[in-house]
């Protein structure tokens, strides 16, 4: 519906104080397993205790929010970088995927293709913008791979692009760093793992069964990765960052587990 | 074999619950719960039955976001002691001794006995195989929970797991199922113990004391 300027940039325009960062380590590098099992015990205790909405207390939520931290590192030991996820067959395929944001399909601003670009910002050696062309001729990996969302619906569906440890080795990035965060046209945002970013079955997508993404489903790139819930594959992207800072993402900071590995 | 010997003379007594057994059984309660009522909310999220939709005052959580908070915070709780009951049952041989044998004719009996209201329960400390049946199925069941829970929490990280419940819409149904087996024994275990506040008492002070060497004395 309007006629935005591409964000070219993230939205922290300054890295983020690095000696907060280091305090928060601290915090949660403090998690020990007692205790969690203190807090287990005293929070038991507290849903015992009815007509006590104990979702509303802050202490309580610090300790979810510090636990789902926790799930972050431990969903991270968990991950097995070359285990492929389960692919289908072409007939088994969801045409067309199932629309999901954060609003209603009719409030889509869709993306003008000509003069879309990709911006690129962090740890990347060759960070020049990438024009849809030039994003068509790089080469194509083609996935059928079920889409899980964190609500419980899923689908198959047939997503082809470029692999994105391609695209990341043809920019200079580093891989050594912690996380790719994304920026979308629509505001949306969000920020993977380097190590899921790397697994081989995560493509920057701009085909479904083989045709361009259309409007309701990240034309012309989105994220799409088979290691991932689905809203961890931002759509619509405009922006791609390498970085040791944590971005989190636009569901992330309302309280939805920012590693949400499956 | 020496050791046996000597506690066997020495005829020493225990609750007929220890205070591990009683530990876990409330964290287990707890965390059970917890999961049960987060589970309820995330469920609301996208309901596999059109017709089932839980009040939102018996959810935990705020929004889908809060429940999958609590759901993934319990889980450890609930897992970490789970492992140490199954760890305890098997070592003392609490699960041979309370739980074993299961006899289908006994637990027809009993069932019939129990519908008249004729159940007897004079003595604690030895489960009738209507309660040895609901209590190893219970068991049985809160381990498919973990382990259909296992996969729609991570399909692919644990896709040979998966594979073992279908698909990813299957585990997610039996995840349910497993739930919904799960508050039918809980009414019925509330509403016993309740009727029978002894078995409620026993659960928080030990309850009556029996022979410590009994799993190692040949069946009665």
């Amino acid at each position: 519906m309007l006629q935005r300027s591409p964000p070219s940039l993230f939205r922290p325009r300054r890295a983020i104080d690095q000696s907060v960062l280091k305090e928060n380590r601290v915090l949660i590098q403090n998690i020990d397993r007692r205790k969690i099992l203190r807090g287990g015990l005293s929070l038991g205790a507290l849903t015992m205790l009815t007509g006590c909405d104990v979702t509303r207390r802050d202490s309580v939520q610090g300790v979810l929010k510090r636990v789902s931290e926790w799930n972050d590192r431990a969903q991270a030991l968990l991950f097995r970088p070359n285990h492929l996820a389960p692919t289908y067959l072409p007939e088994q395929v969801v045409k067309p995927p199932r629309f999901n944001a954060y609003y209603d399909v009719e409030d889509l601003a869709p993306v003008n293709g000509e003069t879309w670009t990709l911006e690129l910002a962090g740890r990347i050696g060759d960070k020049r913008a990438w024009t849809l062309r030039q994003i068509y001729d790089l080469p194509e990996q083609e996935l059928i791979i079920r889409h899980i969302c964190v609500e419980g619906w899923d689908y198959i569906g047939q997503w082809s692009g470029v692999n994105l440890r391609l695209f990341l080795e043809r920019i200079g990035a580093d891989l050594t760093a912690k996380y790719v965060a994304f920026r979308c046209f629509d505001d949306y945002y969000g920020s993977i793992d380097m190590a899921s970013a790397l697994h081989p079955q995560t493509l920057l997508a701009t085909k479904y069964a083989g045709e361009p993404i259309t409007d309701p489903f990240g034309f012309p790139l989105r994220l799409r990765t088979a290691v991932k819930l689905g809203f961890k594959n931002p759509k619509w992207i405009t922006a791609i960052e390498v970085t040791n800072t944590y971005r989190g993402g636009y569901w992330e900071d309302r309280g939805f587990n920012w590693f949400s590995g499956i | 074999m020496t050791d046996t010997q000597v506690s066997l003379h020495r005829r020493r007594r225990m609750p007929l619950h220890p205070l591990a057994i009683r530990l876990m059984h409330w964290i287990n309660a707890v965390a059970m719960i917890g999961m049960i009522m987060s589970g309820w909310a995330i469920y609301n999220d996208e309901v596999i039955f059109g017709w089932l939709h839980f009040p939102q005052w018996i959810t935990l959580g705020a929004g889908p976001e809060g429940a999958l908070q609590w759901h993934f915070f319990a889980m450890w709780i609930l897992v970490a002691n789970l492992i140490g009951f199954l760890v305890h049952g098997l070592s003392t041989g609490r699960f041979r001794r309370m739980l074993l044998p299961i006899r289908i004719s006994e637990v027809i009996a009993e069932t019939q006995a129990a519908l008249a209201l004729k159940l007897a329960h004079a003595d604690l400390t030895r489960y009738n195989a209507v309660q040895r049946l609901l209590y190893v199925g219970v068991i049985l069941v809160t381990i498919l929970q973990v382990l259909s829970g296992l996969v729609v929490w991570k399909p692919v990280q644990f896709s040979e797991l998966a594979t073992l419940f279908y698909d990813f819409q299957t585990a997610r149904l039996v995840h349910f199922l497993g739930m919904a087996a799960i508050v039918g024994f809980l009414l019925i275990h509330v509403a016993l113990a309740l009727l029978v506040p002894r078995t409620l008492l026993a659960m928080l002070t030990g309850g009556p004391k029996v022979p410590r060497t009994r799993s190692n004395m040949p069946a009665s």
